[in-house]
């Protein structure tokens, strides 16, 4: 019963993966992160289904976390190199 | 029909939809022109689909500590999806980058 | 069925890192790392590895891509063009490559019964452990108590870790910092993140001593609990400021965490060893054996989750104040 939805979570996976590869720019591959990482939460809650462990819940609802902490943590990032950029530039004007 | 047959049905129901959902997102954040667009196309598979995919399996779980834990999981996905396509879509317009149609009626105006 | 699963997720994985090889900007490069961590633990979750793909989602697919950017931030985002020929690489990598996979040949399939390593000592740790330890997680019993003195030795690894950033990045001498527009302040001006970073930080703390002392009953222990509460903090220092973060834990209780963990360890061998039985045998501690053998688990894992916390703040303090002069 949940073959066919592992498979769309895999395939989607795979999109993401595409975009991630792809996206011109940053912005782009930061959202392709983002969606694997809650792809990746929603293939573990079904695998521990399949496999039959629902005690390993506990990962899925880590990676959530994770994955949000991680995509706030880049934006922070990307934020503070473009104002430091700024920054440079009226110094240097 | 007895319940577990019924409870079995719906939640086979609410799998494919979810997966579907999930699918078409995925899709559509690899096809969309711009990242906005994008953006758009990939919280369908943050919000929509976990939430039919989660409740599928809740039916399934009845309840149990699984089914605590799959409600936490949900919750958690809800709330800090939309916060992080937010936090997103604002860091990428102050770093500069105008959506499509921001950029085609400037240049209408300009015309 | 979940061979096919695992097929495609190895497939992703062979991509993923062919594209982390070829692509030369490293922004993508770190964010490629990121999802490649993420495939790494779900390939290690359908291997039934539960603790092995826990540790692999708090530190690989969070911390480890925060401190990596924080890295980048000190230096040039593009990698240089490849400059000598690389064609003497290309053969050794193809022949060590080509020599691996000849030697699996010879290995036992994979879950088969009859291998040697489910001969010897898998069986007797079973055993051992519902007689003496009588805890669920038979992973926990091994890395706590049977081979005790290996995980010792880990975290006195983690504990030099931390010590050699410092060592490199050092601890600056905590000058207040001199711009204060509206860019430098990080995400703090954006409220919605604000919000509800701020609502959901006392679940993750929660979250966090959860895993700490459930590891006897499912997948988890010091080491992840420590990852969990650090990226707890470090969302935290990003929302609010890095400042912010320093008052609500100070350099002097990072630096006590990070030694006073691994002395909390080591401690409990010695009171063990004080008590009559060998180091770290924990059965000594108490009047029941078992008992013993529990309350000895819990405190070691303690400490292995204080150290792990106190290194993975020092770093990330010492990059970000690096960072920002």
């Amino acid at each position: 019963m949940y073959y066919a939805v592992t498979f769309a979570l895999i395939i989607t996976m795979g999109l993401a993966l595409a975009r991630a590869i792809i996206g011109p720019s940053v912005y782009d591959r930061v959202l392709a992160m983002n969606m694997f990482g809650t792809k990746t939460v929603l293939l573990l809650a079904v695998m521990a289904f399949i496999l039959g462990r629902p005690d390993f819940l506990d990962l899925a609802l880590i990676y959530a976390l994770i994955n949000f902490i991680g995509v706030l943590a880049v934006l922070e990032f990307f934020q503070d190199r473009a104002s430091r950029r700024e920054e440079e530039n009226e110094v240097e004007s | 029909m007895t319940l577990a047959l019924l409870l079995d049905i719906v939640s086979w129901l609410l799998l494919s939809a979810g997966g579907v959902f999930v699918f078409i997102g995925g899709l559509g954040a690899l096809r969309m022109p711009d990242l906005y667009t994008r953006m758009h196309a990939a919280s369908v598979t943050d919000t929509i689909g976990p939430a039919l995919i989660i409740i599928g399996i809740i039916l399934q779980a009845g309840l149990t500590l699984a089914s605590v834990k799959l409600v936490a999981i949900l919750l958690f996905l809800l709330v800090t999806g939309p916060t992080a396509s937010n936090a997103l879509a604002s860091a990428s317009l102050l770093a500069g980058n105008r959506p499509e149609f921001a950029k085609a009626l400037s240049e209408e105006e300009r015309q | 069925m979940t061979i096919i699963f695992s097929f495609f997720l190895l497939t992703m994985l062979v991509i993923t890192a062919i594209a982390i090889v070829r692509i030369r900007d490293l922004f993508a490069a770190v964010m490629l790392s990121g999802i490649f961590s993420l495939l790494l633990a779900a390939n290690f979750f359908l291997l039934d590895a539960a603790d092995v793909a826990l540790t692999e989602a708090a530190v690989g697919a969070g911390i480890s891509t925060v401190l990596f950017l924080s890295a980048l931030a000190m230096t040039t985002d593009k990698e240089k063009a490849p400059s000598s020929n690389r064609i003497i690489a290309l053969i050794v990598v193809t022949t060590t490559t080509l020599a691996l996979i000849y030697a699996t040949f010879d290995k036992p399939a994979f879950g088969d019964p009859d291998a040697p390593i489910h001969q010897h000592v898998a069986p007797w740790y079973l055993e051992t452990t519902r007689e003496a330890i009588d805890i669920p997680n038979v992973v926990t019993a091994v890395l706590g108590s049977f081979r005790g003195y290996d995980t010792l030795g880990e975290v006195f690894v983690v504990f030099t870790a931390g010590i050699g950033v410092l060592f490199i990045l050092g601890a600056p001498s905590g000058k207040p910092r001199q711009t204060t527009d509206l860019h430098s302040e990080g995400l703090r001006h954006y409220l919605v993140p604000r919000v509800v970073g701020r609502m959901l930080t006392p679940f993750i703390l929660l979250f966090a001593l959860y895993v700490q002392f459930h590891g006897d009953y499912g997948p988890g222990g010091g080491f992840q609990a420590g990852a969990i509460f650090a990226a707890a903090i470090i969302l935290y220092a990003l929302l609010e400021g890095e400042q912010r973060a320093l008052e609500a834990i100070p350099r002097s209780w990072l630096i006590g965490m990070t030694a006073g963990g691994a002395l909390l360890y080591s401690a409990v061998g010695l009171v063990s060893m004080l008590l009559g039985g060998n180091f770290l045998d924990y059965s000594v501690l108490l009047e029941n054996p078992v008992a013993g053998q529990h309350i000895g688990i819990l405190v070691i894992e303690a400490g292995v989750g204080i150290t792990v916390t106190g290194v993975l703040l020092s770093i990330f303090h010492a990059f970000a104040a690096r960072d920002k002069f």
